[in-house]
């Protein structure tokens, strides 16, 4: 359990900046913190077992049958990238808390950053591919927020969607690599892929898995030719800088490589790709960050060197190289994010971060000077700081790999080391050293030690694994190497190699020619200036905007924006499909009983049809058109009376006449004809389509009905169990609350939703300025002589109570009579709703007490409280009680669990049917209707108007 | 029987097409609230047709299937609250815009200058 803590925690705490903020950015700081320092406490206690060679596991089943289970493992790889994530990350807190300005919604900035640490900490310690997956995204995400975090940034908001468009899509290749050696090694845990290196490296497979697993690792890592992303990503807060494009999420795909090792490395594949990409991202990017002179695109580029350094020692697939990029992860964490840390203390205080503009900054601000001498040497490789420790190791394995040629790849290593020590050096130069300037953007000075804590902190590591490194770090490497490797691995890390070791001459050479170039730099920049370069924003631009483009054309092309056009083939095409189908299988012809045909249902079916079939020929005038399909809607409901179907016929019979009121209502804001518009072949052509469609869909029912079902229904169950398990007789109504209420629940909820949305809709209008002036110009023409006629106003009333009894009768019957929540409701609100027909909405509304919203509200709350009350009972949700009935003294709860549901669908169904038509009412009062001050208009008809 | 039924549904899929292919809102709405007739007499249809079997315990040997008509139940309600949905849009639509046509207008595609 404690592994899924670790990487909930960080969800957890994303949920306190919010809250926290309120208390103060002090506050809000540390309880971020302490919440990354408690799973860091966590990770911690599991470490001893870890070092000593456990493999620690968390399992929780999810959804087994589809390999998906949240298991967690915690081995010496995952525990040294979890350890940097937190421990980096916690000093990030620290450093952000005083970077961030008082205008930067700092609550926003820690739940963006707890929500990316999470994700990192998710993907290290996933034993599950699949949940991996989850949250290699999730850093795609959060880390978009987080470099777009300044909003206001046209290049934040640039480089957050580039960051996103390229790792994101490298992870969706990723996510079918990954699937393909799931596939062939039969299980999603990578415990258990990681046993399969021979099945899988064997495999046809293998290629394809490896390129997509590839893409997904170089896009997060910014190998060549991905790497362009990461520079633009630059324009993220230093921070997120420091943390995500230093430490942590880059190397997330150096740390997939180093996980997938044990099965992929070790094929001319394998080297021949990551190798190369490796190496060619190294010495490129290294020499593109020495004409840098944005400090952080400096930095930005020097990470993309350093990530393909230790792509490239992934790539040789060899135990030593896989410990010596361990090493330098490690390494290049420390000195890289004090680095980037003191680059935003430079911009803090200075105001730019341009190289140009910089320089003499050591007697102004020493402290920051010290921490940037350190963590620059150390990126240089000076002895006798960490850097010069793995990239020794590096030079070394490089110098006895066979690339080409024996002597390529040492000679390659090393001009991007040379290339590394020029950056490094430049760095410290142009911008420390030198004369004092008087031209600052604002007077630079050492902030205080909030500030340079963190950094100092990092730099006080690069000098101790620099001095004492089979002390402080070899433990770790050698935990994590083992991991990586599957073979047990003891480092051995020295200083001096002797004479006759080849790295030594290679870095003394790489040092020489780094000064030399240092040396040479007005003359390298101007060759640099004036050679043309394929600037990648620009390709990238061209590529996504051509991708738009064709997007929009291929849409357009198949969309015109015709809805009928659009039903038109869509109807065309199921017909077509319908048809072949049925042509393609066999069927026997139909063999049921046919039903005599009663009189009466003779006459109501001629006269329904003849309504239906007038509707064509006379919609023109909708009214008309309107009434002749209430017509069509009535008569539907004594046929379902006939069909012993008698709760449809209720329901179709109450729903029916709510539909047409709303129509009315609605018809009041529409025109009241339609004009002639399409030509008489296009009208014949649709009666064609719609020929074809009835046909089709009137003879599969025909079909249908002609013979028995091929397998029997599942509601023998329910008949069967209506009365002993629902405690109901009428099967209709416990399929409804009790057999199925979990989809009764749903659909109440719907129709909640459904009612809140007209009325959201309706409000957005009356707020539109074109909407209440069109409203405005919207005067009836003729209106009737009585607006409130006295007769039906008494009549109304009259009928209130008595509709009211009607109501609660078939709600109290319904669960053995047909009736119910559902009817009970809809006969409710045709009382209420003949009120407002009487006496107007205004009049009837200002005497309403409850609002619609609320009788919603209240009818989803008593339905889920109805089922949650069975969990009182150790039982599902939505149990009906009836099962306790013998049991004193709940004898006279047990009717009424399901009663309670039923009266939250009465309730939800009267809300939402008296919100939706009060909304149009709502319009109608703006439109100018004026709100009668008396019931009905016969005393003083002048009133009203 | 089965015949009238059948006719009906078709007659009704048929009109209702006919209502929803028009270029105003209001017959679109109409044609839609037709078809929901249709699906759902199809629906029901689909339990096979049975007289004096209502679903209620007690009331005889043999019932009428009561699954459809459940699913049916529940299918009307949500109709009512589909097409006040897309009735309130068609309003919103007519006031904001001026007229009640469903397609598009071409040439002055409003929705196409904005994604550019």
């Amino acid at each position: 359990m404690s592994l899924a803590l670790i990487a909930a925690l960080p969800f957890l705490g994303a949920l306190l900046p919010g809250l926290m903020i309120r208390a103060g950015r002090d506050a809000c700081a540390a309880m971020t913190g302490s919440v990354t320092l408690l799973a860091l406490v966590l990770l911690g206690l599991h470490a001893p077992a870890v070092l000593s060679g456990e493999v620690v596991q968390t399992r929780i089943e999810w959804l087994p049958a589809l390999g998906l289970n949240a298991t967690f493992f915690l081995d010496g790889l995952g525990l040294l990238f979890a350890g940097l994530i937190l421990g980096i990350g916690l000093l990030i807190i620290l450093y952000a808390r005083f970077y961030l300005a008082k205008s930067d919604p700092m609550g926003q900035f820690y739940t963006y950053l707890m929500l990316f640490q999470g994700a990192m900490v998710g993907i290290v310690l996933s034993d599950n591919i699949l949940l991996l997956l989850i949250f290699w995204e999730l850093t795609s995400l959060s880390s978009f927020l987080l470099i777009g975090y300044w909003k206001h940034l046209p290049e934040g908001r640039q480089g957050a969607r580039m960051a996103l468009a390229v790792t994101g899509g490298g992870g969706l290749a990723m996510i079918a690599g990954m699937l393909i050696l799931g596939n062939i090694a039969g299980s999603y845990d990578l415990t258990v892929i990681l046993q399969h290196k021979d099945a899988i490296q064997a495999s046809d497979w293998y290629l394809p898995a490896l390129i997509l697993i590839l893409l997904g690792a170089f896009t997060k890592s910014a190998q060549f030719p991905f790497h362009f992303w990461l520079p633009h990503a630059m324009a993220a807060p230093t921070p997120v800088s420091a943390y995500l494009h230093s430490a942590t999420m880059v190397k997330a795909g150096l740390f997939l490589m180093a996980r997938m090792w044990p099965v992929l490395a070790g094929t001319p594949e394998w080297f021949w790709i990551v190798s190369t990409a490796g190496l060619v991202t190294m010495v490129m990017a290294a020499k593109i960050a020495f004409f840098k002179d944005d400090l952080k695109a400096l930095l930005a580029f020097s990470t993309v060197s350093h990530l393909g350094l230790i792509t490239m020692l992934l790539g040789f697939g060899t135990k030593a190289a896989a410990t010596v990029a361990v090493f330098h992860i490690i390494n290049h964490a420390t000195f890289k994010a004090a680095l980037f840390m003191t680059a935003g203390i430079v911009d803090h205080e200075a105001h730019t971060r341009d190289l140009k503009r910089l320089g003499g900054l050591r007697t102004l601000m020493p402290i920051t000077f010290g921490i940037a001498l350190l963590a620059s040497l150390s990126m240089a490789g000076i002895p006798p700081l960490n850097g010069f420790l793995s990239k020794e190791l590096m030079l070394e394995e490089a110098a006895h790999t066979t690339w080409i040629t024996p002597w390529a790849m040492g000679v390659l290593a090393t001009i991007g080391a040379l290339f590394s020590v020029a950056y490094s050096f430049r760095f410290l130069a142009h911008g420390f050293l030198g004369p004092v300037r008087s031209d600052y953007p604002h007077k630079p000075h050492d902030p205080g030690p909030a500030l340079w804590g963190a950094p100092a902190a990092l730099a006080l590591l690069v000098v101790v694994i620099g001095l004492f490194p089979m002390a402080s770090v070899a433990w770790l490497v050698n935990a994590a190497a083992s991991a990586v490797t599957g073979e047990a691995v003891a480092v051995k890390i020295y200083h001096w190699h002797g004479l006759e070791a080849v790295a030594l001459w290679m870095s003394i050479a790489a040092v020489g020619g780094g000064l030399a170039m240092l040396g040479a730099y007005p003359r390298l920049r101007a060759i640099w200036d004036a050679a043309p370069r394929p600037e990648a924003k620009h390709i990238f631009d061209g590529i996504i905007g051509s991708l738009a483009a064709t997007a929009r054309a291929s849409n357009d092309a198949l969309h015109n924006s015709s809805l009928s056009r659009a039903i038109a083939v869509a109807v065309l095409a199921i017909a077509g499909a319908a048809a072949l189908a049925f042509s393609g299988g066999m069927h026997l012809p139909g063999s049921r009983d046919l039903m005599p045909v009663p009189p009466l249902v003779a006459v109501i079916w001629a006269v329904m049809l003849l309504a239906a079939v007038a509707v064509p020929f006379l919609h023109r005038e909708r009214v008309v058109a309107l009434i002749l399909v209430g017509v069509v809607g009535l008569l539907i409901a004594p046929f379902f009376v006939l069909m012993s179907a008698p709760d449809l016929a209720l329901t179709q019979l109450s729903v029916e006449v709510v539909t047409i009121l709303l129509m009315l209502l609605a018809l009041n804001f529409l025109p009241k004809t339609t004009p002639v518009e399409s030509p008489a072949s296009r009208r014949l052509f649709d009666a064609g389509i719609a020929g074809i469609a009835g046909t089709g869909i009137g003879w599969l029912a025909w079909e249908m009905m002609t013979r028995t079902a091929a397998f029997e229904p599942i509601s023998h169950f329910h008949l069967a169990q209506s009365k002993p398990g629902a405690g109901g007789t009428n099967v209709v109504n416990t399929i409804l609350v009790d057999f199925r209420g979990y989809d009764t629940f749903g659909e109440i909820i719907v129709l909640g939703i459904a009612a809140l949305a007209i009325y959201a809709l309706s409000e957005n209008l009356l707020r539109s300025p074109a909407v209440t002036r069109r409203l405005g110009l919207m005067r009836p023409e003729r209106e009737a002589g009585d607006r409130h006629p006295m007769m039906l106003v008494v009549s109304t009333r009259l009928l209130l109570p008595m509709a009211m009894m009607v109501g609660v009768y078939i709600y109290l019957r319904g669960h053995n009579m047909p009736g119910g929540g559902f009817v009970s409701g809809l006969v409710f609100a045709i009382a209420y709703l003949m009120q407002y027909m009487a006496s107007g909405y205004g009049w009837s509304h200002a005497r309403q007490r409850y609002d619609h919203h609320v009788l919603i509200g209240w009818g989803v709350l008593i339905a889920t409280l109805s089922g949650a009350g069975a969990w009182l009972f150790g039982l599902p949700f939505l149990t009906s009680g009836f099962e306790y009935v013998h049991l004193w003294p709940l004898e006279e709860f047990e009717l009424a669990t399901a009663a309670i549901f039923d009266l939250g669908v009465f309730l939800c169904v009267l809300g939402a049917v008296l919100l939706a038509l009060a909304s149009l009412s709502r319009l109608a009062l703006r439109a100018g209707e004026v709100v009668n001050t008396r019931a009905y208009d016969i005393e003083n008809p002048g009133e009203a108007r | 029987m089965e015949a009238l039924v059948a006719i009906a549904i078709g007659v009704l899929t048929a009109v209702g097409l006919y209502l929803t292919l028009r270029l105003r809102t209001f017959p679109v709405i109409l044609g839609l609230t037709m078809l929901s007739y249709a699906v759902n007499i199809f629906l029901f249809t689909s339990g096979r047709l049975t007289q004096n079997r209502a679903p209620i315990i007690g009331t005889g040997e043999t019932y009428a299937d009561p699954l459809p008509q459940a699913l049916v139940l529940t299918a009307i309600v949500i109709s009512f609250g589909m097409t006040a949905v897309i009735m309130i849009m068609a309003i919103g639509g007519f006031l904001e815009s001026g007229h009640d046509r469903v397609n598009m207008a071409e040439g002055n595609d409003e929705a196409a200058e904005d994604r550019a």
